[in-house]
């Protein structure tokens, strides 16, 4: 579909959304380019998807607009939506429907003309793969061939833009692998924007990333620019008392926290019964070892393991959404 | 337009791909036949006003009851599934939404009441009918489906369980369906007003052969409301 202005595919500005005394999504602004793909991300009630059903004009925002290709969400909903090709959480599909009475459906609802219905519904089916799936009920289909049909009812009409919701969560590693395949050759010629949690996903798929926490934009760079974002050198350790059961984890932060030189301070994975790991980012140009070594003898802890590592994305990530968020137990490296 | 054609047919489909669709045609017209035809038989002639004329125990009241469990899955079970956001967010209004779930499911009842259009064909054939009669009587229990049809459909739009949809829809049209026999024991100055409003009152006019517009229009202002209803409800979805 042609688009005539030039400028961002999507642009939101101080997009706020607020249901009853929660507020959802707090003042975020961002904008994705043409052939961008765009990885959103943030902890569990972050608001990635309100925010995208915000984008999509299935929900009104309490404040702020959203403009795709240049045209207001909320004065055009429907122009907007054509340009719009969107697979909500969870692929929510029509379960009583056949595969390719889903995809007729879907062709005739996005309005791709009845001449081309064949042609657009084949292409679908070849690149998403569902040649062997057409005459079974979707209620039928494993999560990867759902996702997999409602990858291809989003793609059907050839939108401007791509919103994937969540698109590979509950799938097994093969199927993860198959459908972020899949993402990228879309990206190559489509704008897409994908929420995840699955920070090796973005960092795989993406070329920008827009991080928020608690439905606030936190973070919006490039996946390498993010791993190396604002952080020094990362300091891991790990530490066990004496005797007895590990220390106590709140305690240990606080203490560690105080050390000069400590810009932030995350739980990572110990080293097996009764120990605790840290990773401890350093401010910039600062070498916060010796005092770390201090702090933990000083608590009385047995020292196991203190070395330098490189920064990653999920640094950046932890410690921009850790406020928000604290749910999150061991690193998954 | 073409849109509205397109989710009828959905909505018709998803019925006859279900149980739904053939009970409610078995349960109607084995139901409706038996009324016409015992009559027959005891009476010797064939009263096909039976058909028509609501009551205690007609097709009319049976449609109280089927047509809110044919329209209580149409938004609430879309909501429930989350297939209503996929809905929302596709190039369709809500209207055309409303419009063409309101036809799929006025498409399973005009099925069913062309199906016991054999009645009168068989009566026709045993001897003289008065088609003109018949077809008000006709005319008459579409448009009564129909003003059934937008209320639970509306009732549908409101909630997320089909449940509450099918009680809350049959509910009011069960209230407007009987007020009409109750209206004697109504205070006098209620009296009217009960008689306008009730479903059965018009119905049973119509099915009298008479097709009077003031009847017409009480059913088609009683659906549209509904259907606006369902309308507003919907779009309460975005906020
Ligand atoms: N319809 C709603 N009514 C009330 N609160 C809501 C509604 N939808 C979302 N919320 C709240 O808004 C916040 C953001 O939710 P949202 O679903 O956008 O998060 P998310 O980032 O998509 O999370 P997840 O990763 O779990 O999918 C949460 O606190 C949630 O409880
Ligand atoms: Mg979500």
């Amino acid at each position: 579909m042609a688009t005539p202005a030039s400028g961002p595919v999507l642009e939101t500005r101080g997009l706020t959304k607020r249901f009853g005394g929660t507020l959802a999504v707090n003042g975020v602004s961002f904008q994705v380019q043409r052939g961008e793909i765009l990885g959103f991300l943030g902890p569990n009630g972050a608001g990635k998807t309100t925010t995208l059903r915000m984008a999509t004009g299935t929900l009104r925002p309490s404040a702020g607009e959203v403009r795709v290709a240049g045209l207001d969400v909320s004065a055009a909903p429907l122009e907007t939506r054509r340009r719009i090709g969107y697979l909500p959480e969870n692929a929510p599909l029509y379960d009583d429907m056949q595969v390719l009475d889903f995809l007729r459906l879907a062709a005739a609802l996005r309005e791709v003309p009845a001449r081309g219905r064949r042609a657009a519904i084949s292409a679908m089916v070849s690149r998403c793969g569902l040649a062997e799936v057409l005459g079974k009920d979707i209620r039928q289909l494993s999560k990867g061939y759902r996702q997999r049909v409602g990858l291809a009812q989003a793609m059907i009409h050839d939108p401007d833009l791509l919103i994937l919701d969540e698109p590979t969560s509950g799938l097994d590693p093969n199927q993860i692998a198959e459908i972020r395949t899949l993402i990228r050759e879309l990206g190559r010629e489509k704008t897409v924007i994908l929420s995840t949690h699955i920070l090796p996903e973005v960092q795989a798929t993406c070329d920008r990333i827009v991080i928020i926490a608690d439905g606030r934009l936190v973070a919006d760079d490039t996946p390498a620019a993010l791993a190396a974002r604002g952080s020094g050198p990362v300091v891991r350790l790990v530490v066990r008392a004496q005797a007895g059961p590990p220390p106590g984890l709140d305690e240990l932060r606080a203490r560690l926290s105080a050390v000069p030189g400590v810009a932030a301070v995350l739980p990572a994975d110990g080293e097996g019964e009764g120990s605790l790991g840290m990773r401890v980012q350093a401010a910039q140009g600062a070498d916060p070892r010796p005092g770390l070594f201090a702090a933990v003898v000083a608590a009385g802890l047995v020292l196991l393991d203190l070395h330098r590592e490189s920064a990653t994305l999920e640094d950046t990530f932890r410690r921009l959404t850790l406020g928000a968020d604290e749910s999150e137990g061991g690193r998954h490296a | 337009m073409r849109k509205v054609a397109v989710l009828a047919r959905r909505e018709l489909r998803a019925y006859f791909d279900s149980p739904v669709a053939y009970i409610v045609l078995v349960v109607f017209l084995l139901l409706s036949g038996w009324l016409v035809f015992s009559t027959l038989f005891l009476l010797g002639e064939a009263d096909l006003r039976q058909l028509f004329t609501p009551g205690l125990l007609s097709p009319a009241l049976l449609l109280v009851i089927l047509a809110p469990a044919i329209t209580m899955r149409l938004v609430a079970e879309e909501r429930k599934s989350g297939s209503l956001e996929l809905l929302c967010s596709l190039p369709v209004s809500d209207w055309q939404v409303v419009l063409g779930k309101f036809l799929g499911a006025l498409g399973l009842a005009t099925v069913a009441l062309a199906l016991t259009l054999a009645y009168p064909l068989t009566v026709t054939w045993l001897g003289p009918l008065d088609w003109g009669g018949v077809l008000a009587g006709y005319l008459g229990l579409l448009l009564f489906s129909a003003a059934l049809l937008a209320i639970g459909l509306a009732c549908s739009a409101l909630t997320s369980n089909q449940i509450v949809a099918f009680i809350a829809a049959f509910g009011i049209s069960a209230v407007l369906y009987f007020v009409y026999w109750l209206q004697f024991f109504l205070p006098e100055w209620l009296a009217p007003a009960a008689d306008y409003l009730a479903l059965s009152g018009h119905l049973d006019n119509l099915a009298r052969g008479v097709i009077d517009l003031r009847d017409v229009t009480y059913y088609l202002t009683l659906t549209a409301g509904a259907l606006l209803l369902s309308e507003r409800a919907l779009a309460r979805q975005h906020a």
